[in-house]
């Protein structure tokens, strides 16, 4: 009835390793092994238990929910950040995935714009300053209408959603090519663009974002789609041909 | 522990009728002018639900918050991680719901041990949280029509849960966190990630400040202000095992709680009963499957123990609904609580299932049948992928497997009407505090509870702090933070001394088993006795044997994690004590030896009607504080659901 294996696998795993900010880092090699219904960050936990016990500091990695939503995993895992499984996470995978006696390397999410900061942890704070940008309806506190008091048709609702289930991981900057953060900020700028409630400062929104995206040193697009196909979350490119035409729109408009 | 207690504790209701209090009570709090109001400094610690919106709304008012978490980004508070739903008595179904009638189910859902007055007002202001959050672009979800849709939850007859698929409150944290990005680009939030609270700083017995420890660089760092706002979440990760995120821990609220806040009820934590069952010894935390699930899911057992035949073989005759059976008007809704301790029941006799026997089955056939496929999908989707994912398995095709795990955690700190805690300027929100939930948390109330704090509550009682008191200027040279700063610093220091054999992940899962098998879904004298003496030895050994490397002068998350446990050591011995001092069964606190006659939970209304809240004395034991209940609106009466 239950589909969990009870052999152990052997791994032999390459983690990278680096002290801090602007140290030199390189591969470390260790064996592991573990249950296949073990997750991949327990794996890691594994690993780091017996560096431990061998009187070795832990590699450090960041993590917190462990189920797929927080968006502080990252990882790229044999070089696909989130690893091989499509719209999963890297708490979410498990190493059932893997087989017994495959080698395996993890590095951290690369971009100029994640500077590392130690092992596999890179700095995603200038996703924050992005979102300041614009990443939000300006609203004060309790001077909100009733909440039926505008419909949204269910389509865009639901479209919007599909933009909004963004988890702000930074795969899609560490799969770019061009380490550009497109599909992060097009999140933000369609679920936006989609509802009512976002349009009084849709002029605005598309410019401000992608201005602090480039600031950060983030690339630009060029259509390899390799975002949307490590995203755990399965968002679409079209919501950048949306951030494109929000931000000719944007181009276009005075700016107050 | 001192079991008598002495004060009795004032809750500081206002007086009047139930529903005019919190009108009454902004109309007499005192206000602080909008031009003064930058002149204040408010420390906001966390970015959760009630974080976020705290930090935001006071700043929106023109306050200047400093805003901290430990996460690398606002965003990932775990508020982020809930499920289900946010309650709100808006009627929109018209199926008879208001907001009395949420205050009450509140009420009786938390089995009589919440405060009327707080609870009342969570119920007034839950239906502002949901325009505040649609303001905000939070998609909910919509019927065709373009309005909202709403679904019901376990413990209530009314459909009035709001929700964004299984994400409701990663939508509305990134609704909260938008609203104070903007305030940080505005300038009048300052906010620091990556920055642990490691000690609250008291300046004439009012909250004035706290000490940091940034968890990149290990800086220690001292921050002054007015007040202090605590929002950083339960302490279920006592347990080890929980669908708590793994940073997720009792420090901030523990080193408040030794300063002179009091802990209220620390005996109430919430055992949620659809998680994936535990699978191995590696195991790092549990997974929460909604409780929406119960909507359309069916749980039962094989009727014989030691049936181990696949689900699907099983005849109809043969299973054992054994929620709809006993409790035929709630059936699988019943109350997490009930779920919970009928689960451990039936798989205790011999009736669980799945290789460890300690799981039951959470069964969709029936659904799919009645509504299809296409149907159930559209309803749950994200959650049957989440269980694929991690069991391998397939839930559109065999029933789930889901077992009880620690979820929530109702005691807290203890707060006034104000939210105020026994540290006058320290404020405690949300899930860090102890007030609206009683004994036990309804479904989809918890982030009611955050943004209810707060969007609306706290924004509004800071000023009987603010202008009700007179404040002296301090700063960050005052003695009082050189003080605190230097003995975090040596509690760092002490941790990497020991230099011991044992690593700290395996005191914390030694921890976890103990007030797990103890202390947890069901408890008795003898139990919570024998925990405590185990939880004392296994500190002691803590402190001479675990082994944490590294320094304190960078990015050292084994050090982190050692901080965290010590404080969890003192405190899992306090939450014990106060099971053992409960002498009755009320909500998710269930002691063996008061139960009826049909294994449900006995309140004692003659001698624990109240709020027990400890108060922490340096090396003597805890002192007991009682806060009488009293219900004024609602009657006592035997909390069923059959």
């Amino acid at each position: 009835m239950t589909a969990s294996a009870t052999d152990d696998l052997t791994l032999t795993v390459h983690v990278w390793c680096q002290a801090g900010p602007d140290q030199p880092g390189d591969f470390v090699t260790s064996e592991v092994s573990v249950s296949p219904d073990t997750s991949f960050l327990e794996m890691l936990d594994c690993l780091n238990e017996q560096r431990m016990a061998g009187g070795q500091e832990a590699i450090a990695f960041d993590h917190d929910c462990r189920e797929g939503i927080c968006g502080a995993c990252s990882l790229v895992i044999d070089g696909k950040p989130h690893g091989p499984e499509q719209e999963t996470t890297t708490c979410q995978l498990h190493m059932r995935t893997f087989n017994d006696g495959d080698a395996i390397y993890v590095e951290p999410f690369r971009a100029k714009g994640f500077p590392v900061l130690r092992d596999l942890v890179v700095d995603r704070s200038a996703f924050d300053r992005i979102q300041q940008a614009g990443g939000y309806v300006s609203v004060n506190t309790g001077s909100a209408p009733d909440a039926h008091a505008v419909p949204v048709p269910k389509p865009a609702a639901e479209e919007a959603f599909d933009a909004a289930a963004c988890i702000g991981c930074g795969a899609c900057v560490a799969a770019c090519p061009n380490a550009s953060a497109m599909l992060f900020v097009a999140a933000k700028v369609s679920q936006l663009a989609l509802l009512p409630q976002g349009a009084p400062e849709r002029d605005a929104r598309a410019l401000s974002m992608v201005e602090a995206m480039d600031g950060e040193g983030f690339g630009n697009c060029t259509n390899h789609f390799e975002c949307a196909a490590a995203c755990p979350k399965a968002i679409p490119v079209t919501h950048i041909a949306r951030l494109n035409r929000e931000f000719l729109r944007s181009s276009l408009m005075p700016r107050s | 522990m001192t079991t008598q207690p002495n004060t009795q504790l004032h809750d500081n209701v206002p007086g009047g009728p139930l529903d005019e209090k919190w009108t009454k009570h902004k109309f007499d709090l005192k206000l602080v002018n909008p031009a003064n109001r930058r002149k204040f400094e408010i420390l906001v610690v966390g970015t959760g639900l009630a974080g976020a919106s705290a930090a935001a709304t006071l700043a929106e008012m023109g306050y200047s918050v400093t805003s901290f978490c430990v996460q690398d980004s606002a965003r990932r508070a775990h508020s982020i991680a809930a499920q289900g739903g946010i309650n709100a008595a808006k009627n929109y179904k018209n199926d008879g719901d208001s907001v009395h009638r949420l205050f009450y189910d509140t009420i009786k859902g938390g089995d009589y041990r919440a405060r009327e007055g707080n609870v009342h007002r969570l119920a007034e202001v839950s239906r502002q949280i949901i325009d505040q959050c649609v303001a905000q672009g939070v998609p909910f979800a919509r019927e065709y029509g373009g309005l909202l849709d709403n679904r019901s939850f376990g413990g209530a007859q009314v459909a009035r849960t709001f929700y964004a698929r299984g994400q409701t409150g990663q939508q509305l944290l990134l609704g909260a966190y938008g609203a104070l990005m903007r305030q940080v680009n505005a300038g009048r939030v300052k906010l620091h990630v990556r920055k642990e609270m490691v000690d609250l700083v008291e300046v004439d017995g009012i909250a004035r400040g706290i000490v940091t420890r940034d968890l990149t660089n290990g800086k220690f760092e001292r921050w002054a202000g007015h007040a202090v706002l605590l929002c950083s979440g339960g302490y279920g990760n006592v347990f080890y095992l929980s669908t708590n995120a793994k940073a997720s821990n009792v420090t901030a609220a523990w080193r408040a709680h030794k300063r002179g806040a009091f802990f209220a009820n620390p005996c109430y934590t919430q055992i949620h009963p659809t998680c994936i069952p535990v699978h191995g010894e590696f195991q790092s935390k549990l997974t929460l499957m909604s409780e929406s699930l119960r909507n359309d899911g069916r749980v039962w057992v094989p009727q014989d123990d030691g049936d181990a035949r696949a689900a699907g073989t099983i005849p109809e005759g043969e299973r054992d609904y054994y929620l709809e059976r006993k409790y035929p008007s709630f059936g699988n809704l019943v109350p997490r609580d009930v779920a919970s301790r009928n689960a451990k029941q039936v798989c205790d006799a011999g009736r669980g299932v799945g290789t460890t026997g300690k799981a039951v089955y959470l069964d969709f056939r029936d659904a799919i049948k009645r509504d299809g496929r296409d149907m159930i999908q559209a309803r749950y989707g994200n959650l049957f992928d989440m269980y694929a994912r991690i069991t391998g398995e397939d839930p559109y095709s065999v029933p789930m497997r889901i077992f009880p795990a620690v979820h929530y955690t109702m005691g807290g700190l203890w707060v006034d009407y104000n939210l105020e805690s026994t540290v006058p300027g320290l404020f405690v929100l949300g899930e860090a505090n102890f007030s609206d939930h009683g004994a036990n948390r309804l479904g989809a109330s918890a982030l009611m509870q955050g943004l209810a704090d707060g969007y609306f509550v706290v924004p509004a009682t800071i000023a009987s702090h603010l202008a009700g008191r007179v404040l002296q200027p301090v700063d960050t040279s005052h003695d009082a933070f050189a003080q605190a700063e230097a003995a975090s610093r040596q509690r760092f220091q002490a941790l990497l001394e020991v230099q011991g054999s044992r690593t700290v992940d395996s005191f914390h899962r030694e921890l976890g088993l103990i007030c797990w098998d103890q202390c947890g879904m069901s408890r008795n004298r003898a139990d919570l006795e024998k925990a405590i003496s185990s939880i004392r030895t296994l500190r002691e050994a803590f402190w001479q044997d675990v082994r944490v490397l590294g320094d304190a002068q960078s990015l050292n998350q084994n050090l982190e994690h050692a901080g965290r446990v010590a404080d969890f050591m003192e405190f899992g011995e306090l939450m014990v004590n106060d099971a053992l001092q409960r002498e009755e069964s009320c909500g998710g606190h269930f002691r063996e030896e008061h139960q009826t006659d049909e294994n449900e939970a006995k309140r004692n209304d003659e001698d624990f009607c109240h709020v027990t809240a400890w108060e922490h004395r340096d090396g003597k034991p805890s002192q007991r504080h009682d806060e009488e209940l009293k219900f004024e609106s609602v009657h006592l009466s035997t909390r069923s659901y059959k």
